[in-house]
């Protein structure tokens, strides 16, 4: 469609197009109300019964179906137990020992490592990995856990995060191979992956329950289904990007299909793979405190609990023990992930402790303070006496900001909410159904054609068919203005720190603390000074959704081909115009992208904005949870999903057309 | 989680200690030695009458396990039997659940805990000079009273934040029936809840807010329960009923019982088990002063939990034998 058309006519037709549509929807809008009720809302007659259908099949899937020799059920259990192996013996190692017997009556066989044992292998991990300077962040990292008496808890989470990344990672993998392989599964996967990322994950934490079992294998389970996407994504860009001569050299050499994979293509992708196994590291620790409701414990049950006791401090405290571990997890991935490449360096040393320094020590160590723990307990245990805590420190900061600072903060709320969010709101309340779907479809078809528009039509249509049309609005106005809020603080952010070197290694600590901190820690110090309600939900929404905006920004400007800017430089560009007229320009599908993925975290904090009392899609999944009924939450969790798709599609194509445009594509 | 293990571990060391001493009677009673899984949720309360449920039991030898799960997420645990018991349901914000749950016939109700949820708006004492009326509820009808309470948002109407739409409390319905000058604002959370009675606290500011009790919020802060036309059966169901004739709901909210809920194979595998919890009793006022003990006075639940242990053998012992 889009090629059969000269580009100027077709941009001509659209015009017009586009202006006969935007005044028939105004007018629509202002008049019809009185004479085509149906439109404004949808009439429950028509309604699609798809939440009663829903439940009945999850209903159906949990204790009914067979397959043949066992139920589904029998299946999803055999799985749990598999897992629950290696996630068995993490845990034992870490942090429970080897136990014998269950429950009350278990005695312990074996402690577990040590904290000094567990401090010195990621030390020697980190040196081993790239040099001193590692091991002594990733060192200081561990070191926090122990001296903020964060320990136990965290070896709970690190346990079950050491096996569910390496699944995920695997997984996403595989899935991302037979992707590249077969044209098919990769249309197949795409809406899949779309629908992982977005559905919340209290929609189907349910049947998740039943089928899996409640203990922490399910939890992994919730953990691996959100976390895996980027990596399967990523694996399939990295192939794709793979240069044709590799490939051709491959087959010159006659690599066998399995050859080429991983002789060929994983080894020359590793680089952008390894940004695949940052997210579902960073993505898994997302997950703590919706793994600790069910089950998993650890730090996200420590930070639910001293927020349910408002101590913000200790939430603060084990909030940031996930951030550490974090930190400490994706350096030393990263790092390994570079090593690889020059592994045979000492092949000339001989004896057994010159070529395994590292493993000879941290094995001596472990038995040492193994040993030595029998006899003194600090050498097993970090003591609880020893340990640091901010104490009140950060509820008196709160205090201090609320007693002091109150009335100037709401005079701020006040006049946003009553001069920006509710007219918003009201607005996109009243719009009719038909116009947005008809609307969206034509955005639709301007950017990408046909097939575009029927999905964003149909789509927008099974929101409205569902009868959630005015939550999922409300829904598009709380993400919408937290991600134009989010954008106007990002992006220029990002572009400061594009070219200043020191300034973005700050600002990388910045964003990750943002994505990894459990947004629950600042979550209640923003209810306590803004109250609850929509003001409040859309603060936290930004917090947390404003890092892909700086990161995109930051990394589009980078990458500008420095030809081009010494090109401006020489025909005479001052330093803004380079900026506006060519880094910006050519870095724009870069940040669309970063918009684009602002979005996708602003839909998925919904579930969390909830809890202070707004009354969008995520309120309509969590009532569904309390309400046992599943097919409520999955109906609601897909039309969150719906509005990502839309939106995704849209900005995808949008930047797609303006690749063509710049000549980048 | 290997805090609760080891302090478990000590425990199980201990009670294994005395069944060789002296009383091996309790422990060969015992119908299976697989472990019961008891859950914990997010609160103290919920914390200390588990804690005194597992000790309990694990003096009778039953083998206990703790398992962390969120209180609604946990039925779907119980109904499998991956859990099997949880101690705390109360009745305003667990009720449709726990239905649901015990109308599959995979979870029994085990009744009572004998604790009684008082679920009523609440303010604290600096209000009283605002607003002199009160506790009376025909003081909120008073606009100018009404307005102490309000912000921007909602003035000239007061603002009270009620509990999170899922526990159906009826505050809506309440205020229009009762004519009151107030806008009511539902709270996503029970944290959010008192995150906003803490700011304004701090403030002195106004605030009228759902509080509970058994809780610490009515311990930690000075302040009083309004007092509403009180509850009766018919309050909620005949429109007739009270000062407004054509409108339910003019009383103030019932005292909701907390109940015991446990999977239905509970009572097959382990009958003496299943005999305990169903006997399980404790009062408002011993629970309002063990939960300020760990919440305000900083003691470790397992401390408090151990003293209740110590002081009232003669009242656990009847639950087991």
């Amino acid at each position: 469609m889009i090629t059969d058309s000269p580009g100027p006519l077709r941009a001509m037709r659209l015009k017009v197009v586009w202006t006969a549509a935007l005044v028939i929807s105004v007018l629509f809008w202002l008049t019809a109300k009185p004479h085509l009720p149906w439109a404004f809302r949808f009439p429950r007659a028509w309604q699609l019964p798809l939440k009663q259908e829903i439940s009945s099949f999850m209903k159906w899937l949990a204790e009914d179906a067979s397959l043949g020799l066992f139920s589904f059920k029998d299946l999803t259990r055999g799985i749990a137990w598999l897992v629950d192996i290696p996630l068995d013996i993490a845990t034992s190692i870490l942090s429970s020992g080897f136990l014998k017997g269950q429950g009350s009556d278990a005695v312990q066989m074996l402690p577990p490592l040590s904290w000094i044992a567990v401090i010195a292998i990621v030390v020697a991990m980190g040196r081993y990995a790239r040099d001193w300077k590692l091991a002594s962040l990733v060192g200081a990292c561990f070191g926090y856990l122990a001296i903020f008496g964060q320990w136990d808890s965290a070896m709970v989470t690190l346990s079950s995060i050491v096996i569910a990344v390496p699944f995920g990672v695997a997984g996403g993998l595989l899935l991302g191979i037979a992707a590249y392989r077969y044209k098919l599964f990769e249309r197949l996967i795409t809406p899949v992956l779309d629908l992982m990322q977005t559905v919340p994950v209290f929609a189907y934490l349910v049947p998740i329950l039943v089928l899996f079992g409640f203990n922490p294998v399910a939890a992994m389970v919730a953990t691996i289904v959100y976390a895996m996407p980027p990596m399967v994504r990523i694996t399939l860009l990295a192939f794709k990007q793979v240069p044709q001569e590799v490939v051709d050299l491959g087959t010159m050499v006659g690599c066998s299909k399995r050859q080429m994979t991983w002789k060929v293509l994983v080894p020359s992708a590793s680089a952008s793979l390894m940004v695949g196994v940052n997210q579902v590291i960073m993505l898994s620790l997302n997950m703590v405190i919706i793994a600790s409701m069910i089950g998993a414990g650890g730090l996200g049950f420590d930070v639910l609990t001293s927020l349910r006791r408002l101590d913000i401090g200790a939430g603060i405290e084990a909030g940031v023990a996930i951030v550490v571990l974090a930190i400490a997890l994706d350096r030393l991935s990263q790092a390994f992930a570079v090593r690889e490449t020059d592994v045979h360096q000492d092949a000339k040393a001989v004896g057994l402790l010159e070529r395994h320094p590292y493993s000879i020590t941290c094995a001596a160590i472990v038995l040492l303070t193994g040993l030595g723990g029998l006899a003194a307990s600090w050498l097993q245990s970090w003591p609880e006496g020893w340990s640091l805590t901010t104490g009140g420190f950060w509820a008196d900061v709160v205090r201090y900001i609320n007693v002091n600072y109150f009335d100037e903060l709401e005079a701020v709320k006040t006049f946003l909410l009553l001069n920006v969010m509710v007219p918003l709101k009201r607005f996109l309340i009243s719009l009719p159904w038909p116009v947005v779907a008809g609307l969206l479809a034509l955005a639709g078809y301007s950017l990408a054609g046909w097939r575009l528009a029927s999905l964003c039509g149909a789509l927008t249509i099974f929101i409205a068919a569902v009868g959630l049309w005015s939550k999922a609005m409300v829904t598009v106005y709380l993400c919408g203005i937290a991600v134009i809020f989010a954008c106007l603080i990002g992006i220029p952010i990002g572009i400061i720190a594009s070219s200043r070197d020191r300034l973005w290694r700050g600002v990388q600590v910045f964003i990750d603390t943002l994505q990894t901190l459990p947004s629950f820690v600042y979550l209640m110090p923003v209810v306590m000074l803004f109250r609850v309600g929509d003001f409040t939900a859309m603060v936290a929404v930004i917090a947390y959704a404003l890092a892909p905006a700086i990161r995109y920004t930051a990394h589009g400007l980078r990458h500008v081909d420095p030809l081009l800017i010494e090109a401006g430089i020489a025909s005479g560009c001052t330093r803004g115009q380079l900026l506006r007229k060519i880094k910006l320009r050519l870095a724009l599908p870069e940040i669309l992208l970063g918009i684009n993925q602002t979005i996708m975290l602003a839909l998925s904090m919904l579930v969390i904005t909830a809890l202070v009392g707004t009354r969008e899609l995520g309120q309509e999944v969590y009532i569904a949870l309390t309400k046992a009924d599943t097919g409520r939450g999955i109906v609601a969790g897909l039309c969150v999903a719906f509005i990502a798709i839309i939106a995704d599609r849209l900005i995808t194509a949008g930047a797609g057309r303006m690749k063509q445009r710049l000549g980048l594509a | 989680m290997s805090k609760w293990r080891k302090s478990l571990t000590g425990l199980a060391a201990a009670t294994a200690m005395c069944v060789t001493l002296g009383s091996a009677a309790a422990l060969a009673d015992v119908e299976s030695k697989d472990p019961i899984k008891i859950t914990l949720h997010d609160w103290t309360g919920q914390f200390i009458t588990t804690k005194i449920m597992g000790s309990v039991l694990m003096k009778a030898g039953y083998n206990v396990e703790y398992v962390q799960a969120d209180y609604i997420a946990q039925f779907a645990g119980l109904k499998t039997g991956d859990l099997h018991v949880a101690m705390e349901i109360w009745e305003t914000t667990g009720r449709d659940a726990m239905d649901e749950a015990t109308a599959t016939g995979k979870v029994e109700n085990l009744g009572e805990t004998g604790m009684q949820a008082i679920e009523e708006w609440w303010y604290p004492t600096y209000m009283k000079e605002k607003c002199p009326g009160l506790p009376n509820w025909e003081a909120l009808k008073d606009p100018a009273c009404a307005e102490a309470f309000s912000t921007p948002e909602t003035a000239p109407k007061g603002r009270y934040l009620g509990g999170p739409v899922t526990w159906s409390g009826y505050d809506d319905e309440r205020a229009e029936a009762l004519g009151l000058e107030i806008e009511v604002v539902h709270a996503g959370t029970d944290a959010a809840l008192f995150a906003e009675l803490e700011s304004a606290y701090q403030r002195k500011a106004p605030i009228l807010l759902w509080v509970y009790a058994p809780h610490w919020a009515p311990v930690k802060y000075d302040g009083e329960w309004v007092d509403f036309p009180k509850y009766t059966a018919e309050c909620y169901n005949d429109p007739a009923w009270g000062t407004n004739k054509d409108a339910k709901y003019d009383c103030g909210k019932p005292r909701g019982p907390i109940w015991k809920v446990a999977w239905s194979g509970l009572k097959d595998k382990w009958p003496g088990a299943h005999k305990a919890v169903g006997k399980f009793n404790v009062s408002n006022e011993e629970m309002g002063a063990m939960v300020s003990a760990v919440d305000l006075d900083g003691k470790k639940v397992d401390d408090v939990v151990a003293d209740w242990v110590a002081k009232n053998e003669d009242r656990w012992k009847s639950w087991i034998n």
